[in-house]
């Protein structure tokens, strides 16, 4: 045994394959604890490192939003909810290893919640409506997080099947509140003055209404992924890993399955919450049709190509749902294709990205590059073993 | 403190109309390395199962701490001091071996999920020393150097060796061993020896094992298994004696023929994990 305390003599350290993790969908996420303490110009403390993230990223979206067209704005905007959605879904299903075809219910639950509180004669401020979104959102995650804790795989997914069925059907039945098929129309909140004056500031622009909802869910995206990174990289999604990859072992850790599943619904459960009220005020609608099974599985397959467990690759995977549509569309239409063939080329051309990248990168983007960049890192290192064991 | 002494008394096991195992006992005393032998499909694992909660026993009571522990859960163990390794090693793949070993200190954990979701610097200085202590304990076993590094890209021994840690920086009143030797080749056994030897100033361990030197050598106390029922129990010495063993379990153990056949049968049980 002795040989095994120095690795870089024995020959089996140092392969390429070495630093990364065997499971390929384990590939996207970054380990909550560095192994050894490097030098790095980011500040230790964890708040500050995402703080100063956080800050960077806020820079970045408004400059984003303020170079773009109006168009462009409200796509961002669709962007900003889905990736919200997404981001709470790839805690569940990436960290945690529960499957959810329910998120599009949930989103409903926090778009209904917004509506009926924006209709109300005096509204109460708009965060605040927020908020009770995503409380109604996670008492509902709660309920059926206590039901999926028990059930794995096609079981948990057939359960949140009939969540997502049956939730949107409740707004049909009860349609003197919720307004049946047609759904309730959203009274979308004014900018306040501020805002006028802070983009005038800023780029000149018009502090058009479009503009300023894409900003209310870029906040809401910021503020979301600021304390999603936060659980991530804390003890709470090491656990949630645990829990994800041996269920034994961590049960003989002395973590308690069911509870930490069920805290994972909720945390993610929240996010949808918080993504259907933002998808209420910019669609300015909340009706059954925007929240079917499609919705849910966009959501999965978002979170699938863009690495699962990773945040940037849920945004980026909401990214290629938002902009890859219309792109195609653009495409087709310069091709010479009339309007309604370039319309069905969009959602072909989705299912081939979606197939192509679960043969070629099943990690993800982000899995995919990270586990390459880790690849390289161990060939770099082994050379340097060589090199030092050769001169 | 109350003495960490493990009693099972008269544990009764059926699955179905099988009975696996038939009015067992067994008492781990405080400090002692307790070995449970047995040829396979003795009920050896049951037994371990039932002492962590994994199986519940038929009828017989088990107290742990002079307090009976009726409706055992696993995850309940480590809060009353006890920590079982796996067969196999049941490592977390998707995460790194300082990652594996940190969850393993999860009873040591104070930081809570608010202080998480806000990062606040208490979170930090919790996970800090999370990951001092399980690096303490890779250091222990000589297994620091792989702190970054995914299991699965690991030998057998070492993934073995971070198993063993991360059931150690639980700092246990009882370690559960189950196989620890399996798939290890003579040095690592006799390493493996001196390291129990070693834990025993802190906790009390109850080894299950195939390996009879190892068995013989680390053990003070052992009780044998055959069929489900108990045989034979003693200090080394007297359970080699004993004529029920030999006829049941140790056969001809004198002759190294033997030995060898059990090292190979070892090296089949990798493939258990």
């Amino acid at each position: 045994m002795s040989d095994l305390h120095s690795p870089a003599s024995t020959g089996t350290a140092g392969k390429a394959t070495d630093e990364a993790p065997v499971l390929a969908t384990a590939g996207a996420d970054a380990p909550s604890a560095p192994a050894e303490t490097r030098r790095s110009f980011l500040p230790q403390s964890t708040l500050l490192r995402h703080l100063l993230v956080l800050a960077a990223s806020a820079v970045l979206a408004v400059a984003l939003l303020e170079l773009s067209s109006p168009y462009q704005n409200s796509q961002l905007a669709t962007l900003t909810y889905y990736a919200i959605a997404a981001g709470g879904l790839t805690v569940l299903t990436g960290m945690n290893g529960q499957i959810s075809l329910g998120h599009g219910a949930l989103m409903a639950a926090g778009a209904y919640t917004t509506a009926l509180f924006l209709d109300a004669e005096e509204p109460l401020p708009l965060p605040l409506i927020l908020v009770v979104a995503v409380v109604v959102a996670t008492a509902i995650g709660a309920l059926v997080g206590v039901a999926a804790a028990r059930l794995h795989g096609p079981y948990l997914a057939g359960a949140t099947l009939a969540l997502a069925v049956g939730l949107p059907g409740l707004a049909i039945y009860f349609h003197d509140i919720f307004g049946g098929e047609q759904g309730l129309r959203v009274r979308a909140p004014r900018a306040p003055e501020a805002f006028g004056s802070f983009i005038e500031a800023v780029s000149g622009n018009s502090a058009s209404n479009t503009k300023w909802l894409a900003y209310v869910g870029t906040i809401c995206l910021l503020i979301t992924y600021f304390f999603l990174a936060n659980l991530v990289r804390s003890r709470i999604g090491r656990t949630w890993r645990a829990v994800r990859d041996q269920e034994v072992a961590a049960e003989l850790a002395g973590i308690n399955l069911g509870a930490w599943r069920v805290l994972a619904f909720v945390v993610s459960a929240a996010a949808a919450g918080l993504a259907g009220g933002v998808l209420a005020i910019v669609v300015r609608l909340a009706a059954p049709s925007g929240f079917t099974l499609v919705l849910s599985l966009a959501l999965l397959t978002a979170i699938v190509i863009g690495g699962l467990g990773s945040l940037l690759g849920a945004l980026l995977g909401s990214a290629l749902l938002v902009f890859l549509p219309p792109f195609v569309t653009d495409l087709g239409g310069d091709l010479g294709l009339d309007q309604t063939e370039a319309a069905q080329l969009a959602p072909f051309v989705y299912g081939v990205v979606l197939i192509v990248a679960m043969i070629f990168a099943p990690a993800g983007f982000v899995g995919t590059i990270r586990l390459r960049w880790m690849t390289a890192k161990a060939k770099r290192a082994s050379a340097r073993a060589a090199g030092a064991n050769g001169g | 403190m109350p003495t960490s002494r493990l009693e099972m008394t008269g544990i009764n096991v059926a699955f179905g109309g099988v009975l696996a195992l038939t009015d067992v006992s067994l008492t781990v005393e405080p400090g002692q390395v307790h070995g449970l032998i047995g040829p396979n499909g003795a009920g050896k694992t049951t037994l371990f199962n039932v002492a962590c909660g994994l199986v519940r026993p038929t009828s017989g009571r088990i107290s742990w701490r002079g307090q009976e522990m009726r409706r055992l859960r696993p995850s309940q163990l480590t809060k009353l001091g006890i920590a079982r390794t796996l067969q196999g090693v049941g490592l977390f793949p998707g995460m790194t071996v300082l990652e594996n070993v940190m969850v393993g200190a999860h009873r040591h954990a104070r930081a809570g999920f608010l202080s998480a979701l806000l990062a606040l610097p208490t979170s930090d200085k919790d996970d800090r020393q999370l990951r001092e202590r399980a690096m303490r304990a890779l250091t222990e076993l000589g297994a620091e150097q792989y702190a970054g590094r995914y299991p699965g890209s690991l030998p057998y021994p070492v993934q073995k060796r971070v198993a063993l840690a991360r059931a150690l920086v639980a700092e246990p009143d009882l370690l559960l061993l189950d196989e620890p030797a399996s798939g290890l080749a003579e040095d690592e056994m006799h390493e493996l020896g001196e390291l129990i030897r070693s834990v025993v100033g802190r906790m009390s361990v109850l080894l299950v094992e195939h390996h009879m030197d190892l068995v013989m050598r680390v053990c003070d106390q052992i009780t044998v298994l055959d069929s489900g029922k108990q045989i034979a129990a003693g200090t080394p010495a007297e359970v080699q004696a004993d004529p029920a063993v030999t006829e049941a379990y140790l056969g001809d153990a004198v002759d190294p023929g033997a030995d060898a056949a059990e090292l190979t049968h070892a090296d089949g049980g990798r493939t258990h994990g």
